[in-house]
Formats: structure tokens, sequence, C-alpha cells
């Protein structure tokens, strides 16, 4: 079986017209990461009986000639962020290594009863924190395109996972630029929603107001069937919205002829890699010649987006994991005398560097005589970065960028420099901030055959302009 | 410098963390060399900025609407959905560290 080729409609197909089996789709993939994934790292755990127990209903479905649901059959790998009832949930933490939750992510919910079937959990920086996957507390992901390069992060695992086939779509979760940024470096689509489009119960808390959900694809049209099972009002995350869900494959399809397409000189500056730059400007022309109108367009506050975005990414990271204390769930340090002592060596003992640095500057922004300074300043910034984007759609349908100023660099290459990391952030943590929809699609490749990504905004609740640009860009490649 | 070793050992209490004495000494060199770039934000003139705290402050607000009414994202009857079955005494214990079958079991809480 080429696993390669395998796109959503493809699987479905095969199984509703019982030319494959649900069953034999989810061994060839078993199989596959048997074999691929001990050099790439991918997954963190399988769940085999639940995939196998999942297949069988589709194809029983199938065998008695019912009209199958859209994701029937197809194999799907779930970042570790995301709760699944019975299956262990580590969100790249030892702080949660034995952790098994009791009940599902909505959003897993829906792709399971949409009849997708979840091979199994996805590494991830911990608790999503890092760009580069490196941040795992089990084991680094490599980049299936140059195993000495990163994956990118957080998302690393469900971006490989999809590069290398060991899965037709996946989830991960993006606080600012963890589904693009992979995607990009790995050389596959991922799409992150508006905020509020996708539900986030379940999912384990970074930054609430800037964590969003999403899927990665091989193409575009599957992205799109993924968020199309998502997305929506969900009762458990009062920050869903209540907004209609239109028919995302018959917005994608609409022609680009005449729309108007913005570019961002602040996207295009200094610390751009020349390749990337070239890569991007291609990318545009190509739009030209498909009948969009290029239009220039400001946003002027870009390079305040990462100092603004690590106060309040990290202040919300430093209340959300104040819940890991050793007594409800997660690892217990042993030999303590008093309950002071459990909380800080359990969490001393739990948590990586990088999860510490960020609770220690997240509380250091809301403490006493720093929150103004910090916190206050960081979200009056948010505000005028919101505005930029705002301006910019009064005159413009979608906003294209580089994804990410390089392609992917090494393992260790910037481990030891947190600023470094943040800084490569610099063209994804605007859409967070801002809460616009933002996607990936591979735009080319640099002369040492690395993936580059073109990154396209939308406004709010706007992800079909975002598909139908992206979709259009894909068929012209 | 910005951060002291003693802002350190203070924010680590806050957060209720330890930290080796290695990890206090790589913490002050990196919140500096963070919060040196994050200093840039002070050339901005917020004055009359309001802040951010929510996607729903700039999208989704019916202005005419109080408290969080306001928001098309929050407002929900306040019974049938907001009830909630919640998890059986069993399942919530089960990830427990250490517990009686009825409670969470902590050490002692009471430092002499």
């Amino acid at each position: 079986m080429d696993l390669s080729s395998l796109t959503i409609d493809s699987v479905r197909s095969a199984v509703q017209e019982r030319k494959v089996t649900a069953a034999s789709f989810a061994e060839a993939h078993y199989t596959h990461i048997a074999s691929e994934d001990p050099k790439i790292g991918a997954y963190l755990a399988l769940c085999k009986e639940r995939a196998m127990a999942k297949a069988a209903e589709i194809d029983s479905l199938a065998a008695k000639g019912e009209k199958l649901p859209p994701l029937a059959g197809v194999p799907v790998g779930i970042k570790d962020v995301m709760v699944t009832r019975g299956v262990t949930t580590t969100a790249g933490s030892k702080i949660l290594g034995n952790y098994v939750p009791p009940y599902d992510c909505t959003a897993v919910a829906r792709l399971e009863a949409a009849g997708a079937v979840v091979l199994g959990k996805l590494n991830c920086d911990e608790f999503a924190m890092g760009s580069s996957n490196e941040n795992s507390a089990w084991k680094p992901v490599r980049n299936p395109r140059d195993l000495s390069r990163v994956p990118g992060g957080s998302s690393g695992g469900s971006a490989a996972a999809v590069a290398a086939n060991m899965a037709v779509a996946t989830l991960g979760s993006d606080t600012g630029g963890s589904i693009r940024q992979p995607a990009s470096f790995c050389g596959v689509v991922g799409l992150k929603p508006t905020y509020g489009r996708v539900s986030r119960y379940g999912l384990i808390a970074f930054a609430s107001s800037l964590d969003h959900i999403g899927p990665f694809g091989r193409n575009v049209k599957d992205t799109a069937l993924v968020l199309q099972t998502m997305a929506g009002r969900d009762p458990m995350d009062s920050t869903s919205a209540d907004i209609p869900v239109p028919d995302y494959i018959a917005e994608m399809e609409k022609p680009v002829k005449g729309l108007k397409i913005g570019i961002a000189k602040e996207y295009l500056g200094e610390g751009l890699d020349g390749e990337v730059r070239t890569a991007t400007e291609a990318a545009v022309q190509k739009l030209a010649r498909l009948g969009c109108e290029i239009v220039e367009v400001s946003l002027p506050h870009t390079k305040y987006a990462v100092p603004a975005y690590y106060i309040v990414a990290t202040a919300e990271a430093s209340s959300n994991l104040a819940r890991f204390d050793g007594v409800r769930y997660g690892f217990r340090a042993s030999g303590v005398r008093s309950l002071s002592e459990m909380y800080r060596r359990s969490r001393d003992q739990g948590f990586g560097a990088e999860v510490k640095r960020r609770i220690m500057l997240g509380t250091y922004a809301l403490s006493a005589g720093y929150y103004d300074a910090y916190y206050l300043k960081a979200q009056k910034v948010r505000t005028l970065l919101t505005r930029d984007f705002e301006e910019a759609f009064k005159t413009v349908d979608a906003i294209v960028t580089p994804t990410s100023p390089t392609a992917a660099f090494k393992l260790g290459e910037k481990v030891d420099d947190p600023l470094a990391m943040y800084l490569a952030d610099i063209y994804t943590v605007t859409a967070n901030l801002a809460g616009i929809p933002g996607i990936s699609v591979p735009c080319g490749e640099t002369k040492e055959k690395l993936p580059i990504g073109l990154q396209i905004f939308g406004r709010h609740f706007d992800e079909a302009m975002v598909l139908r640009v992206a979709s259009a860009f894909e068929k012209a490649a | 410098m910005k951060v002291s070793e003693k802002d350190v050992a203070y924010v680590a209490e806050l957060a209720n963390l330890e930290l080796t004495d290695d990890e206090r000494a790589h913490m002050l060199r990196d919140l500096n060399s963070i919060l040196g770039h994050i200093d840039m934000l002070n050339a901005l003139d917020t004055a009359n900025v309001p802040p951010m705290a929510q996607v729903s402050d700039r999208f989704g607000a019916d202005e005419s609407k109080k408290g969080s009414e306001r928001f098309m994202y929050a407002s929900r009857e306040d019974v049938r959905e907001g009830l909630r079955k919640s998890l059986d005494h069993d399942v919530a214990l089960a990830n427990a560290p250490d517990s009686d079958g009825t409670f969470f079991e902590v050490p002692k809480v009471i430092e002499k």
C-alpha cells in the first residue's frame, strides 16, 4: 500500500466501495510506524485497541452499504496535549507521565464521530512550549526531510507524522505558531483557525487566550475536511463561538480572480533568510498570475509582537500550570515532609527547563510592582497589533507572508539561547494575539531541499478565504 | 541587570518552585536577556490604548449590552447546559498519587 498518496477522500471512498477495509488502512499505518518511527520519534503512545475497534465499526457500516461519514476509516494522530479517555496523555511532560484522562477532548470526539481512526498520541514540546520539539521530556522529533534537523514545534510530532506517512491527517495546537511553523518545516499543510472556531475543551491549557486546535494534512482540502468536522459551538467551552460553520469545500473551490491579497513589508525585513524571501516573492507572483490583485498593506506594530506575546503567553501559563501540584493527578515527589515541600519538589522534578523558565517569566510579569509595566503593557500592545490587522482587512481579503524566517534548523542549534528561539516566532505569534486564522502551505524548497512555507492570514472566522487562497495556490504549484 | 538573584528567589517562591543553584544562575541570565528584549515595548505610547485580554474583546462584542452578555461567545442559559454530571468518585481519584478511596491524601499541612 502506498501510504504517501492517501488522502481523506481516497481512504473514505476505498472503504465505502469496500476495496480496502478501514482495518487494513490502520494495520498498514501501524506497520509503517513500527519501521519508520524509531528514527523520527513522532509518536509517544499508540492506541491500537481503540483504533481497531473504530475501524471495525466503520467496516461493518460499509458492509451494510450505509453512507459513511466524512472521515470514515481515516487514520489520524493526535498531539499529546489533547486528552483521550483511557489513553495516557502526557503533554510531553514528566509531570503527567502516567496521566490517564477520564474524558475525551471535544475535537478528538468530533473526529471519531466523523469516522476517523485514532492511531495514537503525538510527541510535542512540553506543554506545547517550544519551537523545535526539543523540549519534549521524552525524546526529540526529527524532521523526516533531514534527520539532523528539527521538525519545528511545538506540534513537531503532528507535522512529522503527516510528512512521513504515519497518519493521513493529525491534530496539533497553536499558541504562537505551533501548527504553522512545523507544517512549514516539514513540507505539509497546517491550519490555525480563528480563536473560538474550534472548542478547546480537553486541550491541556498553556495560554488560554492564545491556544487553538487545528489540523495538519498533506493537502489543503484535507485540512478543510478535518476543520469542518471540528468547527462550531461546544457548550463545554464558553469561548467557542456560536457562529455558523460554512461549507469549507464549496468555499475553497471558488475562483480567486479579483481577490485582493495584501503583502506587508514588516514580514519581509531584517532576519528573513534570502531563499525564504525569494520563495515568498515567487508565491506572490503566482497569486498575481492567478488574477489576484496584490496590495501593499502596513502592519506597523509587528516588531512588538514577540515581546508582547512572551509576556501574555507566559503570564497565562504561570497561572494555568499552577494546577500541577502533585495532589489530584500527575507526578508527586517522594520523601517530602510537608505539603509546601511536596508542591515545590513535585514541580521542580516534574517540569523541564523551558517550562520553568516560562513560569518564572510569567510569574515575574504578574507580580506586584511589575503588573502594569509588563502584563498590562503587553495587553495594550495586543490591541495595537489587532488593530493593525483590522485596518489592513478593510482593503484586502487575505494577507500572505513567510511562515518562518528560515527553513528547519539543526537539532541543538538554538537550544541554549531561549531568546533566539523566541525571535524565530516573529511571523506567527501575531495571528494568535489577534485571533485571526492562518495557514501554512508549502511554497518551495531551499537549495538543501528543505521545505519553505507560505503563510496566509484571513479575517476573523474567514477560514473559508484562507483555504480558498491556499487551495488555488496549491493547485497552481 | 533588571532581575537580581533575590528577585529570582522571590519569584520562584511565588511560583512554588525551588530550583537548584545551577537553575537559579541560568534563570538569572535568561530572564535578564528576555526582559531586556521585552523593554522595547516601552518605546510605544499606550496611554490611551485599552488592554486586550481576550479575542472576544475585539470580536463578537455587542457594546449595547452589559457584562458577559456583551459577548456572543460566553452567553448561555444559566441552568440546563451549565449542569454537568460530575465525575464518579473512583474516576476522579483514579489518577491521584495518594488517596484513601474517599479523599486525596497529602503530607502534613501544618508545619512547625
